[in-house]
C-alpha cells in the first residue's frame, strides 16, 4: 500500500517584542508586520494591535492581495490572558499594568494565509493549522 | 476627523430638535453569514424591494449597497432607516476557493479582485454608521479574529451594536456559544431564510435605534 509522505517544510517564526513596535505609528507598525508576512514568516507580536490598527492591517492586506501575485492574505489571532475567573485584585493589577506599559500580556499571531490554513480559537486553546 | 465632527453635530442637532430623519444601520460581519439575506427580508417586508443578490458562493456582495427610507412600523412605533449592506470582511481571499463552487477561473479571479476592494470599502464605511447589526452565522465558531476586529472597531467609534445570530434553523446552530463569546452585547437569534424570530429582531432593532 502506498502512503503519501507528509513533509514538514521549514517554518520561520519571528518574535517582535512589544518595545520594538511601541513607538511606531499605525502605518509603520502595519508595514513592519506585512513586510515580515510577505517574506513568509509567522509573526509573534508581544501585545496586541488596537482595533483600528487591526482594521488597517486588513485594509492594507487586501490592497496587497490585489497587487502581489500568490499573496492570498493573512491569518490573524490574538491570545489574551483569561481573566474571567480571576480575583478582582488580579484584574486590577492587570488593568494598571496595561495602562502603564501597554497591553504586552497578549500575544498576536499573524501569518501568511499560504502557510497558515486556519487559526482555530476557542476560549481555552488556539490551534494553528498549516497548509500542506 | 472632519467626518466625525459633522456626524457629532448631526447627532446633537437631532437630539436637540427630537427629529430623527433616518437612522443609518449597517449590516456587518464575515462572508456568508447572511447579511444580505437579513437586509433583503427587511427591505422586502417594508418597501417591497430587495437590496441585493444572495448566493451560496462567498463574497457575493462586493460593493456596499443601500436602501434609503425604509420605514418600519413595529408595535405602533414607526422609525425610518437607511439600510446599508456591506461586503463580508475577511483577512484572506483566494480565487481558487471560488472554483469549488463551479465558478470559471477568469470569473473567480475577477470575483477575488472585487472582493478585496469590497472589504476595504466595508471598513471605510464604518465611520458613517449610526448603529450596526453584526451578523454572525450561528453554526460557525464565533471566536474568529474578524468578528473581534469588527466589534472592536465599532466600540472604538462608539457605534451601538446588535449581534444577530443568523441561521438558527441549522442543526449545528449554537446561539449560546455566540452569547458566551460576546457577553457584553445583546444577541438575537433569527433565521432570515425561514423568517424565524423576526419580531424579536425588530424589537431589538428599535432598542438599538434608541441608542443612536
Amino acid at each position: 500500500m502506498k502512503t503519501k509522505d507528509k513533509k514538514i517544510r521549514g517554518l520561520s517564526l519571528q518574535v517582535i517584542p512589544y518595545s520594538e513596535v511601541q513607538t511606531l505609528s499605525i502605518s509603520e507598525r502595519v508595514k513592519k508586520i506585512l513586510s515580515l508576512v510577505l517574506s513568509n514568516k509567522i509573526v509573534l507580536l508581544h501585545g496586541r494591535l488596537r482595533a483600528e490598527e487591526e482594521a488597517r492591517l486588513i485594509e492594507d492586506t487586501m490592497a496587497l492581495v490585489d497587487h502581489i501575485k500568490n499573496f492570498k492574505g493573512i491569518e490573524l489571532a490574538v491570545i489574551e490572558p483569561d481573566l474571567k475567573d480571576s480575583s478582582m485584585l488580579s484584574k486590577m493589577k492587570y488593568g494598571i499594568a496595561k495602562r502603564l506599559v501597554g497591553d504586552s500580556s497578549a500575544l498576536t499571531v499573524i501569518g501568511p494565509a499560504s502557510i497558515i490554513k486556519e487559526i482555530k480559537r476557542d476560549p481555552k486553546k488556539i490551534e494553528l493549522l498549516l497548509n500542506d | 476627523m472632519f467626518k466625525r465632527i459633522i456626524k457629532f453635530s448631526g447627532k446633537l442637532l437631532n437630539r436637540m430638535f427630537r427629529k430623527k430623519i433616518s437612522i443609518k444601520i449597517g449590516f456587518y460581519g464575515p462572508p456568508n453569514a447572511g447579511k444580505t439575506s437579513i437586509a433583503n427580508k427587511i427591505c422586502k417586508d417594508w418597501t417591497g424591494e430587495e437590496i441585493g443578490v444572495v448566493s451560496r458562493i462567498p463574497h457575493e456582495t462586493r460593493h456596499v449597497q443601500f436602501k434609503e427610507k425604509v420605514e418600519i412600523n413595529f408595535k405602533g412605533k414607526t422609525l425610518t432607516f437607511k439600510m446599508v449592506d456591506t461586503p463580508g470582511i475577511a483577512t484572506k481571499i483566494d480565487y481558487e476557493d471560488f472554483l469549488h463552487y463551479g465558478v470559471k477561473k477568469s470569473e473567480a479571479k475577477k470575483r477575488a479582485k472585487e472582493a478585496t476592494q469590497g472589504i476595504i470599502e466595508s471598513i471605510q464605511w464604518l465611520d458613517d454608521m449610526d448603529a450596526v447589526v453584526v451578523v454572525l452565522d450561528a453554526s460557525e465558531n464565533p471566536y474568529s479574529q474578524v468578528n473581534i476586529t469588527i466589534i472592536g472597531n465599532l466600540v472604538a467609534r462608539k457605534i451601538p451594536i446588535l449581534i444577530v445570530a443568523n441561521k438558527i434553523d441549522l442543526r449545528k446552530a449554537d446561539i449560546k456559544k455566540i452569547q458566551a463569546a460576546f457577553p457584553e452585547y445583546k444577541v438575537v437569534g433569527i433565521s432570515a431564510k425561514e423568517g424565524t424570530n423576526l419580531d424579536g429582531f425588530y424589537a431589538e432593532l428599535f432598542e438599538l435605534a434608541k441608542r443612536t
